[in-house]
């Protein structure tokens, strides 16, 4: 790799991954939960829940970037707190971008999985029942092991999408070579130094052929996802 | 062992009303047209449908009281529901499937016993099977099997094999007929088609409504003639238990029944054997005089018991032969003809019997 791509390109690289997979996988569990209450469950509110999560679609990503500084600022509220007890600091650390993403790609998770979760036969988990399954039992042997192409397509979709993160990013962790300069904000800053068009293009064609392998990858799992359901 | 069920709960345009009993191990048909509440009823016994109102006691264990505000879960209850489409989890093997119920059951069948049920099924070489590459009729049969290795108190039936064509169904009627006679538990079986009723059941509660229409032993029930008025139309005839007679060297094989002699083709079975068998009411021409010179084997000597105009062009007759009740359909120009009247003696010359192929356990 090091002779097709200089350092600071496969560090954007490198960076690009981590934080979209520590994204990706950290909200999983949450999503899982969210997917499932909106699935399985009736409930007050529900419908002002399900908007709320799915706010970061529509959401200037620049505008979240912001709400997450003033959340996360070390100066003071939450941020301040978890710096002083715990020393975790999210802004202009790779971690941080990673939540910022995570945020962002939130709703592509909860919608695979809760459209795995609806289409799934409910008749199954009744007769899992009746044979003696508790809540528990049902979800993880006969809930989640069926939900699974669902949630692989969750992943997979929200793992391109987090590879394409700026704004939230930018805002709210700001542009630190090594920590927070992912693929997108290395093609930014490229594109602001005088003749960086050459190094921009390199960098855009290596983030096309990632968009390339996982829009693959994504159209695979959504059809076995259908297959199987 | 037995069963006791009482509920009411209100649908949107419709009312269920029910109370009946399972009283012994055998089968019970819950029979009825589509829309008169059997599967609500069924799961309400299973625990997937409360009812607002009603008691259910399942072996002597309440599981729903609505008085006491008594309700427990599906998973506690220890029913076996055999599905109508057989739900088996697409994702496990059909070996997974049959021990779902088993592993998380309080009192576990044994070894063998898995075994044996699995046999009984024929079930040995599909074991390592999915689901997904089986037939219809198999599914059916992994169904019961995993519905019964789950120790249940008793075995709900949600129409098995209305999902199946007529084949399969012929295919998977022996086994049910098997586990009536060896499991020894008591079987819920909702159908609405009548002559599975008549080749399984012991007992028949017919559902009409949303109420209970009529409730008694299917030898009762099905040849009285007043079935179509309170269970809809459905085809007459009678069901009546017999025991192969004294061996004959003719080439037929005496049934005898409380009431009498059939005479049937060859059978191979011992004397002895309780068969049930059915007779259409179709199949019964009624004479006033013994018909001596006819082809029929069976001509009894029966009575009138009473008579039921069904339509303008024909008439049910009930008849009395011993202590069995059968019933011939026959033409209203007919009935004018012999003047038929209760408790007028009449020659039945029967042209068909149709015999059941599995045994029932022995009468004595």
């Amino acid at each position: 790799m090091t002779e097709i791509l200089t350092p600071a390109e496969s560090e954007a690289l490198l960076l690009s991954l981590r934080v979209s997979a520590v994204a990706v996988f950290a909200a999983l569990p949450f999503a899982f939960a969210a997917a499932l209450l909106l699935a399985r469950t009736q409930f007050f509110g529900k419908t002002l829940v399900d908007g709320l999560i799915h706010v970061p679609l529509v959401l200037p990503p620049v505008a979240i970037g912001f709400l997450l500084l003033t959340i996360f600022g070390t100066r003071a509220g939450l941020g301040a707190w978890l710096l002083a007890h715990f020393g975790i600091r999210f802004v202009f650390s790779w971690t941080g971008a990673a939540l910022a993403s995570a945020i962002i790609t939130f709703p592509f998770q909860v919608r695979a999985i809760r459209l795995a979760l609806e289409s799934a036969d409910k008749g199954l988990n009744e007769a899992a029942e009746t044979l003696g399954a508790g809540w528990w039992d049902r979800l993880v042997n006969v809930t989640l092991p069926l939900a699974l192409p669902g949630i692989f397509a969750g992943i997979i979709t929200a793992f391109a999408a987090s590879l394409g993160e700026f704004g939230a990013i930018i805002t709210f962790v700001a542009n630190i070579p090594g920590q927070t300069r992912t693929l997108p904000l290395a093609i930014y800053t490229a594109l602001q130094a005088p003749g960086g068009e050459t190094e921009a293009a390199r960098l855009s064609v290596l983030a096309i052929i990632l968009a390339l392998i996982f829009m693959t990858l994504a159209e695979i799992a959504s059809r076995r996802a259908q297959r199987t359901t | 062992m037995s069963i006791d069920v009482s509920l009411a709960h209100d649908f949107p345009g419709f009312a269920l009303d029910v109370r009946f009993s399972v009283e012994r191990p055998g089968v019970t048909a819950l029979f009825g047209p589509s829309g008169a509440g059997k599967t609500s009823i069924i799961n309400a016994i299973a625990g997937t449908f409360r009812p607002q109102q009603g008691r259910i006691v399942i072996a002597g264990r309440p599981v729903f009281d609505s008085a006491r505000s008594l309700w427990l879960s599906p998973r506690s209850r220890r029913t076996g529901y055999v599905f109508q489409d057989a739900r088996l989890f697409p994702h496990m093997s059909v070996r997974d499937n049959l021990l779902f119920g088993w592993r998380r059951a309080q009192k576990r069948a044994e070894r063998g016993e898995i075994e044996r049920i699995i046999a009984l099924l024929g079930l040995e070489h599909l074991q390592e099977r999915m689901p997904r590459s089986l037939s219809g009729g198999e599914k059916s049969r992994v169904g019961l099997g995993r519905a019964l290795l789950s120790s249940p108190d008793i075995l709900l039936l949600d129409e098995p094999l209305a999902a199946l064509d007529a084949q399969r169904r012929q295919e998977i009627l022996p086994y049910l007929e098997k586990l009536r006679d060896e499991a020894g538990l008591p079987m819920l079986y909702v159908s609405h088609a009548l002559d599975e009723v008549a080749r399984l059941a012991d007992q028949i509660v017919v559902l009409r409504d949303g109420r209970v229409a009529r409730q008694g032993s299917v030898f009762d029930v099905l040849s009285d003639i007043e079935l179509p008025a309170f269970a809809g139309s459905p085809p007459l005839g009678a069901v009546i238990e017999t025991k192969i007679g004294a061996r004959r060297g003719d080439g037929l094989t005496a049934l005898d029944f409380e009431g009498g002699t059939l005479l049937v083709q060859e059978l191979n079975r011992p004397q002895g054997t309780v068969l049930r068998v059915r007779i259409r009411a179709e199949e019964i021409m009624l004479a006033l005089e013994e018909p001596r010179t006819i082809s029929a084997n069976n001509v009894l000597l029966m009575t009138v018991q009473g008579i039921r105009h069904d339509s303008a062009t024909h008439a049910d007759v009930q008849l009395l032969c011993g202590r069995t009740r059968l019933v011939a359909s026959i033409t209203r120009a007919s009935l004018e003809r012999l003047k038929l009247i209760a408790g007028k003696p009449v020659f039945a010359i029967i042209k068909s019997v149709t015999v059941d192929t599995q045994m029932t356990p022995q009468m004595d």
